[in-house]
């Protein structure tokens, strides 16, 4: 190339690889991800519709399946909202102070993401189980735990436990304290701080982690699994049941209930990226405004 | 309980004496909270994993983890989860690279679509591969015809674990992929570096703790996963059982001594796993903070 004549043409080849490469590139990942990816997400779908939508819709009004779509509700909305609170406080400690063990407290916090969740439902029933710690104590009380609803509300709990910190300690790392600082020292309480200051910095990422949580809550099948006992109608939630149907042959039954979950997925990705572009957005805005003038105006045009 | 919550006040008092400057509030309040609600859900339960295996003897303990079944499964998991983690170290890469520096479309949707793995339920993928790979299936129908049998054996296993990793290499790579300075390899450049020597000699070098850290979280949550692998593993005894698969087969059989004993090698793996990725991270940091 005459790369004398046209300086700038050159600088932009130095950085970049020739045409035949990225389109080789390009094409690998595509095809990799078609493979991986897209396949199986459209064999849902098309499994779940092999018999038409008639068959499709009689699997979903199933009365076994509509008490495990409210299992699986009840779960996630006891798991959300107490991660929520949890996700929340956790990150405002980890991320607005510095403190001895904080780096190990992170991990901890991290901890129940590299638990299998087979091991996650263990041992809880170590611990309500009839054989367990207290199991003789609520045997006497006749309190059910394990093979029950509450079983299934811890484990999916602990599963989902780390994701809104995850999202949010980051996040409000790279924001840093100086809003909040000013506004404590303009003499704003520390709740009021949180509320209008910190919680619309966060929204986005606050309402990613949120959504993944839910989609984590209502999907999780190896921790359940261990708890649940698999009592149809009772005890199933909605991976469970899908398992039940696939092992009972009854192919588009399972598929046109996974697909349900599967829906969820794709909703959770749209919000996830719509999420993403607005923090990013918003991290931008604030990382062009010159360092010694406070933000006086909102960062999203 | 009362022990793990009161051993935080020293903690909290050496964190206050530093930090004399702090203005803003709720430091205590969030700490201890945060304390609290991870050892009721977090703490206590698997600390009773460990009290559990006490009541063991040794030998018990010993013949527990080291069955011949036990010890074919870590075999699957820990070859299975490696080869996946490879697997996706390459590919992984190979799409952070294309997501960050070319343009094509459907660029968006595409990255959107690498967190699949994140949000769709493990049961739902395992049916899924399964229903692709089986004999009957889209792909399996002109694969098993070629003498390649995927579903059902420790292949599967593995194409199951490459589903649930691929997003981690390419999520913990792509941030530092970006934020890579282009200045550098334009100065490679105009020191007559080919476009491979500053892949390798520029490039390598500064992505590599974020990509050794994706790998080994895919790595991990491999030798975790169960639910999209059990459908399409086949599992049989010796040859594509899993370890968590043993704990429940153990547990089925009120073998709660057997199954409390695997469950334990595989949560001090575990453990031992994120230690290594909280290293790989604090180098990450290290050498991405001297940079900018």
């Amino acid at each position: 190339m005459s790369g004398a004549v046209q300086p700038h043409r050159r600088a932009k080849a130095g950085t970049t690889e020739a045409a035949w490469v990225r389109y080789t590139l390009i094409g690998v990942a595509l095809v990799f991800l078609f493979l991986f990816l897209l396949l199986p997400l459209a064999a849902v779908f098309t499994e779940a519709l092999r018999k038409g939508f008639g068959a499709y819709f009689e699997a979903l009004v199933e009365p076994d399946a509509w008490s495990a779509i409210k299992l699986t509700l009840l779960a996630t909305v006891i798991a959300v909202p107490l991660n929520l609170v949890f996700g929340v406080a956790a990150s405002w400690a980890i991320a607005k102070y510095e403190f001895k063990g904080k780096s190990f407290l992170t991990t901890l916090v991290d901890l129940p993401f590299s638990v299998s969740p087979v091991v996650a439902g263990l041992v809880y029933v170590l611990l309500f189980g009839a054989n367990g710690w207290f199991g003789p104590w609520l045997q006497s009380h006749d309190i059910k735990i394990i093979f029950a609803v509450p079983g299934i509300v811890l484990a999916t709990v602990f599963v989902t436990f780390p994701f809104i910190a995850r999202e949010l300690i980051p996040l409000m790392q790279a924001q840093g304290n100086d809003e909040e600082q000013a506004a404590i020292v303009l003499g704003a309480t520390g709740w009021q701080t949180f509320w209008h200051v910190t919680l619309p910095n966060i929204k986005w990422g606050l309402l990613y982690g949120v959504i993944l949580t839910n989609a984590r809550a209502m999907g999780e099948f190896g921790a359940v699994s261990v708890v649940s006992g698999h009592i149809r109608g009772q005890t199933n939630t909605l991976p469970l049941h899908v398992e039940i149907l696939y092992n009972e042959y009854q192919s588009v039954a399972a598929f046109a209930v996974a697909s349900l979950l599967a829906i969820l997925a794709l909703v959770t990705l749209v919000i996830k990226s719509v999420s993403e572009w607005r923090i990013e957005r918003e991290l931008k805005a604030i990382a062009e405004l010159p360092p010694e003038r406070p933000r006086d105006t909102p960062a999203v045009a | 309980m009362s022990a793990v919550i009161s051993a935080a006040p020293p903690a909290l008092s050496t964190g206050g004496a530093r930090g004399a400057k702090r203005v803003l509030p709720g430091f205590g309040l969030t700490l201890g909270y945060t304390l609290f609600y991870l050892s009721v859900i977090v703490l206590i339960p698997l600390s009773a994993l460990f009290f559990k295996t006490f009541t063991l003897t040794w030998e018990q303990f010993w013949s527990a983890v080291t069955g011949p079944r036990v010890l074919a499964s870590y075999r699957l998991t820990f070859g299975a989860s490696l080869f996946a983690a490879l697997v996706n170290l390459v590919f992984g890469l190979l799409v952070a690279w294309v997501l960050v520096r070319y343009k094509f479309p459907g660029k968006k949707i595409v990255d959107a679509l690498v967190d699949l793995p994140f949000a769709l339920p493990t049961a739902v993928a395992g049916i899924s591969l399964t229903a692709l790979l089986a004999g009957n299936g889209w792909l399996g129908q002109y694969l098993e015809p070629m003498g390649i049998k995927l579903a059902f054996t420790p292949a599967g296993v593995v194409i199951a674990l490459i589903f649930i990793g691929l997003p981690f290499v390419v999520r913990t790579v792509q941030p530092v992929l970006e934020d890579a300075e282009k200045e550098l390899e334009e100065a490679a450049t105009s020191l007559g570096a080919t476009r491979w020597q500053i892949f390798y000699k520029v490039i390598l070098p500064h992505i590599l703790p974020a990509l050794m850290t994706g790998f080994a979280m895919a790595f991990a949550r491999g030798i975790g996963e169960y639910g999209s692998v059990i459908f399409i593993a086949g599992n049989m005894p010796m040859i594509s059982e899993i370890t968590p698969l043993i704990i429940i087969g153990k547990l089925e059989q009120y073998d709660y001594a057997g199954a409390t004993s695997v469950a334990v090698v595989m949560l001090l793996i575990s453990f031992a796993l994120l230690l290594v990725i909280n290293a790989l991270q604090a180098w990450q940091r290290q050498r991405t903070g001297t940079k900018s």
